[in-house]
């Protein structure tokens, strides 16, 4: 009957997704993190999915600012001014 | 995940560091630069805490302001972003029309429909690829716009999260410092964040 009740329960998928986060940030105590990456070595969705978090954080990474408009670049040269003024005037 | 300390120089060269001695050199080109790098998330972390838009930008032309008036006593014990960051949601907490700190984290619901899992916790409907689509210059382009649009709708926390550690590429302890939150409820901010915008990505590009 042991052989059927191990210890530690393996993780299943539905838990694995909510722990991705931890695993990245180094969160996992030990035991867990094994325990997960043994999950993830039989798992291929839940590798996919470790992937697509990886690659939505490169994604994120890759966002670029937009141009000042010229309005915009004006108003921050005046703000810019203003203070090189003030500093001016200690 | 390396410890950094905050109060004490990062472990990296500042990107900044370069522009933050011209600037104090009176180069109001590097300002410029400065402020097209930084505005968008600015804006963002702004909208967190304030109600529109127009008081999202006021806030954020305070902070450049409160950042030039500070860049003589800046000694930087922080990288020049983190500081600036710092400052800005400083302006935004005292501009306190809402106020960030106050909900707690109890959201501790799924971040992935259950409905895509069976009885058994195992797939259903698995994960539709979509990652390497990423090596097509102009869908990765397409695709970065998607998430900077969808960081819109982001809850407020998230968003700020998000920002400070995705986009911009802040440490953990740097967000912490900057939000003033504890590293566990970075976390799970940072959890249920990522996990929205790879639904999204999934859901416009995945499958193709």
């Amino acid at each position: 009957m042991q052989l059927h009740l191990p210890a530690r329960r393996e993780l299943v998928c539905q838990q694995v997704v909510e722990l991705v986060t931890d695993y990245l940030e180094g969160a996992l105590r030990p035991a867990a993190r094994r325990r997960f990456e043994r999950h993830l070595a039989g798992c291929e969705h839940c590798t996919e999915y470790l992937i697509q978090i990886k690659a939505t954080i490169a994604v994120a990474g890759r966002i670029t600012p937009e141009d000042l408009t010229a309005e915009m670049r004006a108003e921050f040269t005046e703000l810019f001014r203003r203070w090189r003024d003030e500093d001016n005037d200690d | 995940m390396t410890a950094r300390h905050p109060g004490r120089p990062p472990a990296y060269p500042d990107p900044d560091a370069h522009l933050l001695a011209l600037l104090r050199a009176g180069d109001e080109q590097a300002f410029v630069l400065l402020v097209r790098r930084y505005r968008p998330s600015m804006l963002r972390l702004a909208a967190a805490y304030v109600p529109s838009r127009a008081v999202a930008e006021e806030v954020v032309q305070d902070a450049w302001l409160g950042f030039l008036r500070g860049l003589n006593r800046f000694e930087g014990r922080s990288s020049v972003r983190t500081w600036l960051f710092r400052i800005l949601v400083n302006r935004a907490r005292s501009a306190r029309s809402k106020e960030l700190r106050s909900t707690a984290v109890a959201d501790l619901s799924a971040t992935v429909d259950a409905a895509r899992f069976d009885a058994s916790g195992g797939w259903a409907s698995p994960p539709q690829c979509w990652t390497d689509l990423v090596d097509d210059r102009l869908v990765a382009q397409q695709m970065a716009d998607a998430v900077a649009v969808a960081m819109g709708d982001l809850p407020d926390r998230q968003r700020a999260v998000v920002t400070l550690r995705d986009v911009e590429g802040l440490s953990s302890q740097e967000v912490c410092s900057v939000l003033e939150i504890t590293e566990a409820n970075q976390r799970v901010l940072l959890h249920r964040g990522r996990s929205r915008l790879r639904q999204l990505l999934e859901s416009q590009f995945g499958g193709a």
